[in-house]
């Protein structure tokens, strides 16, 4: 990465800024580089330590099924993220409008009910699910951008909400004995790939087209990286925090399906700690916590990585427990990595710049 | 309006007044000493977990890890105790779990005050770590056969009277504990200069430094101390379960947060009282306790905490934006 530049010369001017924002863009590649790097000596350090079971395609197809859903979750909380915000809510989310989804397949579903109609009625939970998930992510906008509540707190309070609202719902059990339609679509493969990664794929291009390739996606980082600035440069920061918390909403609903086509159940405090997960993924794969800052492709090799990681443990029988404590171990390094990274190399350029 | 009627925790005594009433005059047995107490008594823990959050927040961070760190120490401290077959003062026990809160703690402020990171990450992932290597390579079982002097000493009572129907009720010792550390926490806070220090950092970093506060001193003092409470809250749970339980409180944080922002402390840092923190933490308990004895099922719990949270930090914010607007206009 760092190819000795004795010879260039170091602009000090009001050049110096351009050149700034090139190197920023180098530094911020060389993260997704070193991600890169990260993911395959994971994979290869798993390979080895148990070539038997981690290499396999059953090891890969059942991480397949596993990692989508935590990969949406974490798209969802990369875009809170990046609006300099954080969604703690996105789980809270998720169980809230899968019970929905789950009670509408149940408890409405006659049980004669011939294929046709108990399509509809799939199709009428679905719906349900992502309606009511664009307005828990609504709730959550309306609350930060209107009112001017932090976002920690929107979340940690909405969160508490959607999940007391599930268990209200349910009286604490779990819904069981979805359709088996349903079930299988969750659990089953389409063109020899597994319906969760395919949605998860899906996910993936639709929030890459919108953050990259739309307006919307400068006005959220402009707005993260500098929320003032932002309103000054004549954007919406209403609207587009109401949006970007929405999309949050709509992306939790999608995990939550995902999670209740693939367990056959819902529960109401399913997958709390995906919460932890989904910003160690997002800060991970180069989030900025602060915002204005977000890559996809990093999201994706983090998700990758810590798959690849809890699959390989798995493999090797030590317990879930050892999971946390790696995981905690990763995310503080990768942090002060960046951290130091950028910084090191700044300052070893320094005595050059002045040669 | 004089300045107190327009404070916080005005209004979160108010509503903890309303609450008391309106559970009183629909089941008695709310004002009996035995629920009070009970009252009382599931609050201790929590109550010197409200002061790691209420200092770490005026300061400008946020801890989500003093759970972990209190389960950390208490379990390991206990595990070392049993395995020197001690049989000394309980003081011995607090000071090592204290002490291994204390390292913990300070782990997480070398962080972010060296390294500049967000607290929050910085904790959630410190959090996962101790958690997991306690589980991992300490034990994951609950440990039931203390040394004999803690034993003995969570049996101790403060007060302790033979209530209706022959049913002693009474207030452990550890009581005493909690409003030590609550009265410390508001002595350092509002006496000494590191408690302005604290103030200043959470309001403005850069002026605080400017006008000669180290923050990367205040920020480990705060993390630091932040995890020796942790540690001697982790030994009170566990003389007053008589057992170690490696899980037991893990998952606490974020409703102690929440207990305590409703009591007015700004999670912007700066703002906040113990007193206030401690209304918010009341708030929360008796709900928590007591929604069951006006016949709603305790599934509503969560609901109504969150509804509360997000009305009170509603009203809360909705204050702040209409005074700066106000202030704006004047200016203008």
């Amino acid at each position: 990465m760092s190819i000795p530049t004795a010879k260039r010369p170091e602009p000090d001017s009001s050049y110096g800024r351009f050149s700034f924002s090139l190197r920023r863009w180098m530094a911020q590649d060389g993260n997704l580089m070193r991600l890169f790097v990260i993911m395959i000596v994971v994979w290869a350090a798993m390979a080895m330590l148990s070539p038997r079971t981690f290499l396999t395609i059953d090891s890969f197809s059942s991480m397949a099924f596993q990692f989508p859903e935590i990969g949406i979750l974490a798209l969802a909380m990369m875009l809170a993220m990046i609006s300099g915000g954080i969604d703690l809510s996105i789980v809270g989310t998720a169980n809230l409008t899968s019970i929905l989804a789950a009670m509408m397949m149940v408890r409405l579903m006659p049980a004669d009910a011939g294929a046709g109609e108990s399509a509809m009625y799939m199709a009428l939970g679905v719906l349900c699910a992502l309606v009511s998930g664009v307005l828990c992510g609504l709730l959550n906008g309306w609350a930060v951008a209107k009112i001017g509540i932090p976002p920690i707190l929107v979340t940690l309070g909405s969160m508490q909400l959607f999940i007391g609202l599930a268990i209200v719902l349910t009286e604490g059990k779990a819904i069981v004995g979805l359709p088996e339609a349903f079930s299988s679509i969750g659990n089953g493969t389409l063109v020899g790939l597994p319906v969760p990664l395919l949605v998860f794929a899906a996910c993936i291009v639709s929030v890459y087209a919108l953050v990259n390739r739309r307006p919307f996606g400068i006005k959220l980082q402009m707005l993260g990286s500098n929320p003032t600035a932002a309103r000054y440069g004549g954007i919406d920061n209403t609207a587009v925090l109401l949006k970007t918390y929405a999309l949050s909403g709509l992306l939790a609903a999608v995990a939550g399906l995902v999670i209740i086509a693939h367990t056959n159940s819902a529960k109401a405090d399913y997958g709390t700690s995906y919460i932890l997960q989904s910003i160690l993924i997002a800060v991970m794969g180069g989030v900025n916590p602060n915002g204005g800052f977000g890559k996809i492709a990093g999201i994706v090799m983090a998700v990758l990585t810590l798959q690849f990681l809890s699959s390989g443990l798995n493999a090797l029988h030590v317990g879930n427990f050892f999971k946390d404590f790696v995981w905690g171990i990763v995310l503080i390094l990768v942090m002060v990595a960046n951290e130091i990274g950028p910084k090191w190399r700044w300052r070893r350029r320094q005595p050059e710049s002045s040669v | 309006m004089t300045r107190w009627a327009r404070s916080s925790e005005f209004y979160v005594g108010l509503i903890l007044l309303l609450l008391f009433a309106i559970i009183g005059s629909r089941n008695g047995a709310f004002f009996s000493a035995a629920n009070l107490f009970d009252l009382i008594r599931s609050a201790i823990v929590p109550g010197i977990f409200a002061m790691c959050a209420t200092m770490v927040i005026i300061s400008g961070g946020i801890d989500v890890s003093f759970p972990a760190i209190a389960t950390f120490s208490m379990f390991s401290a206990t595990k070392l105790l049993l395995a020197w077959h001690f049989d000394g003062p309980v003081f011995v026990a607090f000071a090592l779990a204290g002490a291994i809160g204390l390292c913990l703690g300070l782990i997480n402020g070398l962080l972010i005050a060296y390294f500049r990171l967000p607290a929050l990450i910085v904790t959630l992932g410190t959090s996962s770590m101790f958690s997991g290597f306690l589980l991992t390579f300490v034990g994951s079982r609950q440990v039931s056969n203390l040394p004999a002097s803690l034993d003995r000493f969570g049996k101790l009572q403060v007060v302790k009277f033979a209530g209706e129907g022959g049913i002693t009720v009474g207030l452990p010792m550890t009581v005493l504990f909690t409003a030590a550390i609550v009265l410390a926490v508001a002595g350092i806070l509002k006496y000494t200069m590191i408690g302005r220090g604290i103030y200043a950092l959470g309001g403005d970093p850069v002026s605080a430094e400017r006008i000669g506060f180290s923050a990367k001193f205040l920020q480990c003092f705060v993390y630091g101390f932040v995890g020796l409470l942790a540690g001697i809250a982790g030994m009170i749970q566990t003389t007053m379960m008589r057992s170690s339980n490696p899980v037991d409180l893990l998952g606490t944080e974020l409703l102690i947060i929440a207990a305590v922002v409703l009591g007015g402390v700004r999670i912007t840092g700066g703002h906040g009282s113990v007193l206030g923190a401690l209304l918010g933490l009341l708030l929360i308990v008796t709900i928590q306790n007591s929604l069951i004895l006006v016949g709603i099922p305790s599934y509503w719990q969560r609901l109504v905490i969150g509804a509360l949270i997000l009305v009170g930090t509603g009203i809360a914010a909705y204050q702040i934006k209409r005074s700066s607007a106000k202030r704006k206009s004047i200016l203008a």
